[in-house]
């Protein structure tokens, strides 16, 4: 392919201009073809538009309880419906919604970060190695879910506590993809002519492998985002996640689940809520996994 | 072969030393002093701090630390602070049913996925292989807590063809047994299924662009028979793998199902024990958890070693 097939991005001038076949734009005309990245993508901005917008489509006040509207029916004053204190559930949902994306993104962003840096100090530093990656498997040994029950059980339940307990979770298994990235970079002849040039440790990782360690580390960093989702719903759901009176999708389903009979509508929107911010998030993360890196596994 | 198992049995000790460790610091860390706690509300400080010697919290933490451990070697996970019992016994007690729940879960997990995986590979980008794999994404996507309340409300009070909790040990009857776990076993399973099927699904992908795949093709050899016999074997190895890891993730999601359906295992003991801030049963279960998942990844390490001789270890 050369540039002049590609018309307009090529035609324009001057030396700030990438070519249009960067790896990268290369790698983002891929994904926007990617039809499940498409539809995850829609679907996921529809998502942090709702919750962006929560203050003007809905009452405003997730928290406010009204006696006299209990358990109403989904109807055109209540979408979703009412709960047991009369509190409207389409204006608790969707403030749900800034809860669960703000808990999954921070925690999926803190994990790769600190992941990322463990992962490539193990990689760089042999010595360093054994000791991390051995931390690393300890903590690997519990199953996410588990370990973040842990740790919020240590910390209480706060919503500081959820993404740290989370956070814990998720760092052990994006240092181990992001090592595994490393060792096979640090072996390549341009690492070894940054070497003999003289650039130092810090610059290596900062210049060479990090770079080259970042097309997993995103794949990975989208299907903790849709796991941590998951996870905070979860530990909301038994009480030692996002505490209320805070809507959480996890703690609407909780409260819900008293009423799962009489008053369906409590619990089956939250719900609904969850299983479609994680599609969404699982379909971004295939396109991405598909473009990026297809040989790469994922463990959750 | 044997030097091998040995390398991969003398890496687990550590790791195992750390898991004890870990769970050690992460418990000191508990808010609410245990002496206090049993004490009661109001009792008078010098019955605390005589609880408090009694129980070593007086002590230094290293010198805690180092009882604690040697408490382990024993088997002795101290007692719990309101069951009246001690804490390896309730383990013990409730591991049964813990243990039941997650095989059911994955004697369906692992042949439905491995066949949900093959199915779409085999007809790769057909809409059967679309259908497939739209399901497995649902698997991984919908909360479980939330489908079991689900299959509650459809499977026990509208059908009423199960229970909707409780749990009956095997010696009641085999399909007492089965019946009391079918729907929280297919709950806990759907993610995993997911998962695998996923998983499946990429791993024959793989091996199905390989060059001894295209020879069988090439001689002649039926496509089922290609796939099934020259792909799925080679697929098969990391598949087993996988199910090792599939089944720790069961017994950790366990913890949750067995709250919503009120199964008396390990995972609501784990959970109770959280909320009643009793300190020595939430060490214990988590270090027994963690030790059995060393334990579980060193086995399948070296099932995978006996499977595939190609496995070496640094």
């Amino acid at each position: 392919m050369t540039d002049a097939t590609h018309g307009v991005g090529a035609a324009t001038p001057g030396p700030a201009r990438v070519s249009t076949n960067s790896p990268m734009r290369l790698a983002l005309r891929r994904l926007m073809r990617h039809r499940s990245f498409r539809v995850g993508l829609v679907m996921l901005l529809l998502i942090v538009l709702l919750a962006w917008a929560a203050p003007w489509i809905t009452n405003g006040t997730p928290n406010a309880t009204s006696v006299r509207v209990r358990f109403t029916p989904p109807s055109l004053d209540y979408p979703f419906g009412t709960d047991n204190f009369g509190r409207d559930l389409w204006t608790r949902v969707v403030y749900g919604a800034r809860v669960s994306l703000w808990i999954g993104f921070t925690v999926a962003l803190l994990s790769a970060f600190f992941g990322g840096i463990i992962g490539v100090c193990a990689a760089w530093f042999r010595r360093l190695d054994s000791l991390l990656m051995r931390i690393m498997d300890a903590l690997m040994a519990f199953p996410a879910i588990l370990l973040a029950i842990g740790v919020s059980a240590v910390l209480g339940p706060q919503l500081s506590s959820v993404i740290i307990a989370l956070t814990s979770a998720y760092i052990p298994r994006c240092a181990r993809m992001v090592r595994a990235s490393a060792l096979v970079i640090r072996e390549q002849d341009y690492v070894e002519a940054a070497r003999i040039s003289g650039a130092s440790s810090l610059r290596i990782i900062l210049r060479h492998i990090l770079p080259n360690c970042l097309a997993p580390l995103l794949v990975t960093l989208t299907f903790v985002f849709a796991y941590a989702i998951l996870a905070e719903a979860t530990l909301s759901f038994l009480g030692i996640g996002t505490p209320p009176p805070h809507a959480s999708w996890g703690n609407i389903v909780a409260q819900g689940r008293d009423f799962a009979v009489e008053a369906w509508w409590i619990m089956l929107f939250p719900g609904l809520a969850i299983s479609i911010s994680a599609l969404s998030i699982n379909l971004m993360g295939d396109g991405l996994r598909d473009v990026l890196d297809p040989r790469l596994k994922i463990e959750g | 072969m044997i030097k091998l198992i040995l390398t991969r049995l003398a890496q687990a000790v550590p790791v195992m030393l750390i898991v004890a460790i870990l769970t050690f610091v992460l418990m000191k860390l508990l808010p609410g002093d245990p002496a206090v706690l049993l004490a009661g509300e109001g009792a008078d400080l010098d019955k605390v701090d005589a609880l408090r010697r009694e129980l070593g919290l007086d002590r230094p933490l290293l010198i805690q630390l180092g009882s604690w451990l040697a408490d382990l070697a024993r088997f002795d996970l101290g007692r719990s602070l309101f069951l009246n019992q001690p804490v390896a016994e309730a383990i013990v007690e409730r591991l049964p049913v813990t243990l039941s729940l997650a095989m059911v879960a994955f004697v369906m997990t692992i042949p439905i996925g491995i066949i949900m995986g093959m199915v779409a590979a085999y007809w790769r980008d057909s809409w059967v292989d679309t259908a497939v794999m739209s399901l497995a994404l649902v698997g991984v996507s919908v909360p479980n807590f939330w489908l079991a309340i689900l299959a509650i409300i459809l499977f026990s009070v509208t059908l009423g063809w199960l229970p909707s909790a409780g749990y009956v040990p095997i010696d009641e009857g085999l399909w007492l047994w089965l019946r009391s776990l079918i729907m929280p076993a297919a709950v806990l399973a759907l993610f995993q299924i997911g998962y695998l099927a996923r998983m499946t699904r990429s791993e024959m992908l793989e091996v199905m662009d390989q060059d001894y795949v295209r020879t069988a093709r090439a001689k002649g050899v039926s496509e089922l028979r290609t796939v099934a016999k020259h792909a799925f074997r080679n697929a098969l190895v990391s598949v087993l793998t996988v199910s090792g890891y599939i089944f720790s993730l069961l017994v950790g999601g366990s913890v949750v199902i067995e709250q919503i359906f009120a199964l008396p295992g390990i995972g609501r003991l784990l959970v109770q024990a959280i909320m009643a801030r009793d300190i020595p049963v939430v060490q214990g279960t988590m270090l027994f958890l963690g030790f059995m998942f060393v334990a579980i990844n060193v086995l399948v390490d070296i099932f995978y070693t006996v499977v595939d001789p190609r496995v070496r270890y640094d």
